[in-house]
């Protein structure tokens, strides 16, 4: 059942295990950071549930430099799935362990085992959950969301616990040199299956990374879930939800259509030609989608600092954000005093000089520079300033 | 200690911390609406990679070294090594290859779930017929 291989070796698994030993903990940490980037603290962002001992790393999420999240995030779903194949290579060097016999020599080896248990499952579930979910893919009936990140936590107690058995082990074994073994005739050397693993991680990163690097990259992102060209004009970048599947009708937001604004100073009803009458300005902007993916566009609008003056808003407050949109978890989100006091932070109203369009989020959405995705609310219908 | 136990004190210590944490992280874990079912999901990965996708490909390999016919040329590395990579992005991408979420990709990101399948298929050709031109230059390259 363990299919024997002369290639395996201390020294192999030691070398996959130092590329995930440096691989793990990035794609990890890039994880955690989204979940600070969300900033659970605030009104309703939270989407994991009661965090227990699991928030003591969380910080206010900065706005500098505004591709921040697109590159934490692009790092997170590509690395991820770049070292699957390694993954995979370490799971295959180490194998012939899971059938040996007797299967616990002392309870120090029984329990041993039992933590691997939680170190294989928790990566596997991990890798396939997060690698699914970027496709849209949901074949389970629990929210992702939170089991991905307390699954991450059950991974990581379990990894770092292995660090301290297994990286002595790791070091000596890198130090020794081994037995070069003769290769078959047409059969694969240690050398061969390292360069193999590597160009298994190379081709996922070619048809992946462009949709988080952009550039010349995205046209080869051709298997990745937002590689595709969206078609051309100014409004012709990737489009995270539509409008029709988060059941916005456009009689919502025709001329009819007024902006909610409410703050100490009372509350107001803008048009769209009122907010378009308002001191306008221009950034380039990244949207950044936690599934992996970013686009840097140029966006017009009038600055959310501005529009907290006009509401009377003090220091040090917050902005809640009520999208027209009445499914999904993000048709509201809540924002921190240094996020929308930026200069750059925007209610924008056009993109690459034209309107919004329908599925971008017209009349107006939020921009922030270093925002998740889904935080930069579209079709918005009320902006409230609270103390 | 170690006699009884089978580490030094330090290795249960740790194992204890960690197993603490985990345990923490668990009963949040189970708590996500279908308990039975993440936990198929948490087992099953195991299951699905240890005792299908590992005797599957190690088989598969195996089914190919044997069935390799004898030329001068070894050839079994010029189709173990496109099937491998093939295999990994059909692994990673199926979902989208095989359309199995098409109606919501459509709906939600308003783009295309048709052209997956046939991009995995030019990849997977392109690969081959790379592997195939290597081992006709190797195959002249030994008769020189």
């Amino acid at each position: 059942m363990s299919f024997p291989s002369p290639l395996r070796s201390i020294r192999l698994t030691a070398v996959f295990g130092a590329v995930l030993l440096v691989g793990i903990p990035i794609v990890a940490i890039t994880g955690l950071l989204s979940h600070v980037a969300y900033d659970p603290d605030l009104g309703r962002n939270n989407v994991v549930g009661d965090p227990g001992i699991f928030d003591f790393f969380l910080f206010d999420w900065p706005t500098h430099p505004s591709w921040l999240y697109a590159a934490t995030q692009g790092i997170h779903v590509t690395l991820g799935i770049a070292l699957f194949p390694v993954l995979l290579a370490k799971l295959w060097s180490v194998i012939p362990k899971l059938f040996e016999w007797p299967p616990a020599r002392s309870p120090a080896h029984a329990l041993d085992r039992l933590s691997l248990a939680l170190l294989v499952g928790g990566v596997l579930f991990e890798f396939a959950t997060g690698i699914l979910n970027v496709q849209l893919y949901y074949p389970w009936h629990f929210g992702f969301v939170k089991a991905h990140y307390f699954g991450a936590w059950v991974f990581i107690a379990a990894f770092l616990f292995h660090l301290v058995v297994k990286v002595p082990a790791m070091t000596r074994a890198l130090r020794t040199r081994e037995q070069v073994i003769p290769a078959g005739e047409g059969s694969l050397t240690r050398r061969g299956l390292f360069a193999l693993v590597g160009a298994g991680s190379a081709t996922l990163l070619v048809v992946t990374a462009g949709q988080a690097v952009g550039g010349p990259l995205r046209r080869l992102a051709v298997l990745a879930p937002h590689g595709e060209d969206p078609g051309p004009g100014p409004n012709g970048f990737q489009v995270n939800k539509t409008a029709a599947s988060v059941g916005i009708r456009p009689d919502q937001t025709d001329h009819r259509w007024r902006l909610r604004l409410a703050g100490p100073h009372g509350e107001r009803a803008l048009a769209r030609a009122d907010l378009a009458a308002l001191g306008q300005h221009t950034y380039d902007l990244p949207i950044a989608c936690v599934e992996g993916w970013s686009t840097t566009q140029r966006w017009t609008g009038v600055r959310l600092r501005d529009l907290a003056a006009l509401a009377g808003a003090a220091a040090g407050g917050e902005l809640h954000i009520q999208s027209l949109q009445k499914a999904g978890q993000f048709a509201q989100t809540t924002l921190a005093y240094n996020q929308f006091d930026d200069e750059r932070s925007l209610l924008a109203l056009r993109v690459n000089g034209a309107d919004l369009s329908f599925d971008h989020g017209y009349p107006a959405r939020i921009i922030v520079p270093a925002l998740p995705g889904v935080h930069n609310t579209k079709w918005v219908g009320a902006l409230e300033f609270r103390a | 200690m170690r006699r009884l136990y089978g580490a030094s004190g330090l290795h249960l210590l740790a194992l204890i911390a960690s197993f603490a944490l985990a345990a923490a992280a668990l009963a949040h874990f189970l708590d996500t609406g279908a308990p039975i079912n993440i936990v198929a999901w948490f087992v099953g990965a195991i299951v699905a990679h240890d005792l299908i996708l590992f005797p599957l490909y190690t088989g598969l390999d195996r089914i190919a070294g044997r069935l390799e016919p004898k030329t001068r040329v070894p050839v079994v590395n010029h189709i173990r090594i496109p099937a491998l990579l093939s295999g990994l992005l059909l692994i990673v991408y199926f979902p989208l290859i095989l359309r199995l979420s098409a109606p919501a990709y459509e709906r939600t990101t308003g783009l295309d779930p048709q052209v997956y399948l046939g991009r995995w298929l030019a990849i997977t050709a392109g690969l081959f017929l790379g592997s195939a031109v290597a081992y006709a230059v190797r195959i002249r390259l030994t008769r020189g």
